[in-house]
């Protein structure tokens, strides 16, 4: 129900996001969505791409830090009001968004989230048959 | 005492050159004599070097001396260096021990008599007369600051306010409700002092009788000075002490401004170079050497302090012929002095080493932001723990919580990706000063 997703500690200095890039390059990995979140010192990259396994062994072995998550990944109709309906079932039920970010695949909106509570989520999401990507069947629509 | 003259102590703050020599040869004698007798420490060292205090002539002959270091001071700890009986002893002051054991000062009566006579000396040089009263906004307690400004200032004469340090807004109302002619602060302190005044729309000029500052006990470039000259409207001179000595007293800025008169019938004063301990020619920076040529209790013999300045010349227009010596130009080991608290890398290293989330390599940098004094410490992340911002400033509150537990500062923690922190080759530079003083 969930797919993987890298998160990249990044100095807020010239540089530092196209060396985590070049990683990803030279290995031809490519990259479905990103988002940097900042603060005045550093950001968080994070990242959805192909080969997430691939792509977290190789910037370990640079020696830059990065974590494997899995985040939740709804696809949405493209009609105004989807994302605040499904938020909104979040919210009646009492989950937090840690964050959230959205991209389109192939003309469909996906929103990528992370809650407080993931079991939680996991049930809101089934009972109400939410339109869900897994890792699997993100590398089939690519 | 002559409220006119400019001297408190004419016989000795007016002596030539060749007359200082003379004391100091005589002081010094007796003082190689006490140590060799006394204390087992400086029996054995001249034993290794063979001399005796015969060898003793004159003051120069101070350089056939062995050398103290603090970390004699601490192998001896606690009363090893002791040249008198423990019931001899009236006064027991302390320097911190978070870099190993602490180091011990001990004083007898005329050991704190003394003490309070070079600081009213000082304050007797830059104008001020026992109808002045004098507010001391220092730490009190075992930082010498305290005590010994206020034995000084009682020495002369003075209405003494014992206000320690903080608390600014009961400060400005003592300053005008008791009508405070000088103070004496570290320099950041004054800054601060001057902010609350400024909030609480009270004009030092208009508002106080304030006419005299003396600061001291951190490193503060002239421009600093200068700046806190025409914040208050006063003159600020500078004070230059240290436990090992006594404490503040042992050098002063006279009405010149022009270099600090160190008290050469008290100590014998040298300059060497930190690494060869040979002796630099005058104007030539080199590590402050002291010998003490009054003190009882433990009198040290070619104590390096570890500070670095210059001699900027022996005679002045305020007829003083004791050696003028420029400010701190800094440190000959790696102890960092911010804000009046002495601190070591050693320290910031230990606490970040208790973070598993923390790699090795780390970098503290001083710097100087509107007229306070900061440190800033980077440190490399081992390995990314989680995609959480939250838990990452988590991680940096709890470093600052307990570096300040540690240096009882505050510092600004920054987190930054491993392998970003410049490595130099061989020995890592953990420290870079920007601050002005040093520049």
């Amino acid at each position: 129900m969930t797919i993987h997703q890298l998160s990249v500690f990044i100095e807020n200095k010239t540089g530092r996001l196209v060396k985590v890039l070049n990683v990803l390059k030279e290995a031809g990995i490519q990259i479905i969505a990103s988002t940097v979140s900042d603060t005045v010192e550093y950001g968080l990259y994070r990242i959805i791409c192909d080969k997430p396994t691939l792509a977290y062994t190789l910037l370990r072995e640079q020696g830059i830090g990065v974590t494997m998550n899995d985040v939740f990944a709804i696809q949405i109709s493209n009609t105004p009001g989807q994302a605040a309906d499904m938020f909104d079932l979040f919210s009646r039920n009492g989950i937090n968004i840690s964050y959230m970010y959205s991209f389109l695949l192939q003309g469909k909106g996906i929103i990528v989230f992370r809650t407080g509570d993931t079991d939680k989520t996991r049930e809101v999401i089934s009972l109400n048959k939410l339109n869900f990507i897994s890792e699997e069947n993100l590398n089939q629509v690519l | 005492m002559d409220n006119n003259s400019p001297y408190l102590h004419p016989q000795y703050e007016t002596l030539s050159r060749e007359e200082i020599s003379q004391l100091q040869a005589e002081r010094l004698q007796q003082t190689v004599k006490r140590c060799y007798e006394n204390v087992p420490f400086y029996q054995q060292k001249f034993k290794e070097m063979g001399i005796t205090p015969d060898d003793i002539k004159t003051a120069a002959d101070v350089r056939k001396l062995p050398f103290t270091t603090k970390q004699d001071l601490r192998d001896t700890y606690p009363f090893g260096m002791a040249a008198v009986p423990l019931r001899d002893c009236v006064r027991l002051h302390s320097s911190s021990g978070t870099t190993g054991n602490p180091t011990v000062i001990l004083h007898t009566q005329k050991d704190l008599d003394e003490w309070a006579n070079q600081v009213a000396r000082n304050l007797w040089m830059v104008g001020l007369r026992p109808d002045d009263v004098f507010q001391n906004s220092s730490g009190y307690g075992m930082f010498t600051g305290g005590l010994g400004f206020q034995y000084g200032a009682e020495r002369l004469g003075m209405l003494t306010v014992p206000a320690a340090a903080g608390n600014s807004l009961r400060q400005i109302k003592f300053m005008k409700d008791f009508g405070t002619t000088a103070v004496h602060a570290v320099p950041s302190y004054v800054t601060r002092l001057y902010e609350v005044m400024q909030e609480q729309g009270v004009d030092p000029r208009r508002d106080t009788k304030l006419r005299v500052l003396a600061i001291g006990a951190e490193p503060h470039s002239e421009e600093q000075r200068q700046r806190i000259e025409q914040m208050m409207g006063v003159k600020a001179y500078n004070s230059f002490g240290m436990s090992e000595m006594c404490g503040p007293g042992v050098g002063f800025e006279c009405p010149e401004q022009n270099g600090l008169h160190f008290w050469e019938d008290y100590y014998i004063v040298e300059i060497v170079n930190p690494e060869t301990l040979e002796p630099v020619p005058d104007g030539e920076i080199g590590e402050l050497v002291l010998t003490t040529l009054c003190r009882e209790a433990m009198p040290l013999l070619r104590y390096r302090t570890r500070d670095l300045t210059r001699v900027l010349g022996h005679s002045c227009p305020c007829g003083r012929n004791h050696v003028r010596l420029d400010r701190m130009r800094g440190r000959s080991d790696d102890m960092m002095v911010l804000r009046g608290v002495n601190i070591f890398p050693i320290q910031i290293e230990k606490i970040l080493m208790t973070f598993p989330e923390l790699a090795n390599n780390y970098l503290i940098t001083l710097t100087t932001d509107d007229d306070n004094d900061n440190m800033t410490v980077e440190v490399e992340l081992a390995e990314m723990f989680t995609d959480d911002f939250g838990r990452l400033q988590k991680l940096n509150k709890d470093i600052t919580r307990a570096l300040k537990d540690e240096i009882l500062l505050t510092p600004r923690v920054k987190l930054v990706a491993k392998g970003t922190l410049p490595v130099s080759e061989g020995k890592a530079v953990r420290v870079v000063d920007k601050r002005k003083v040093y520049q």
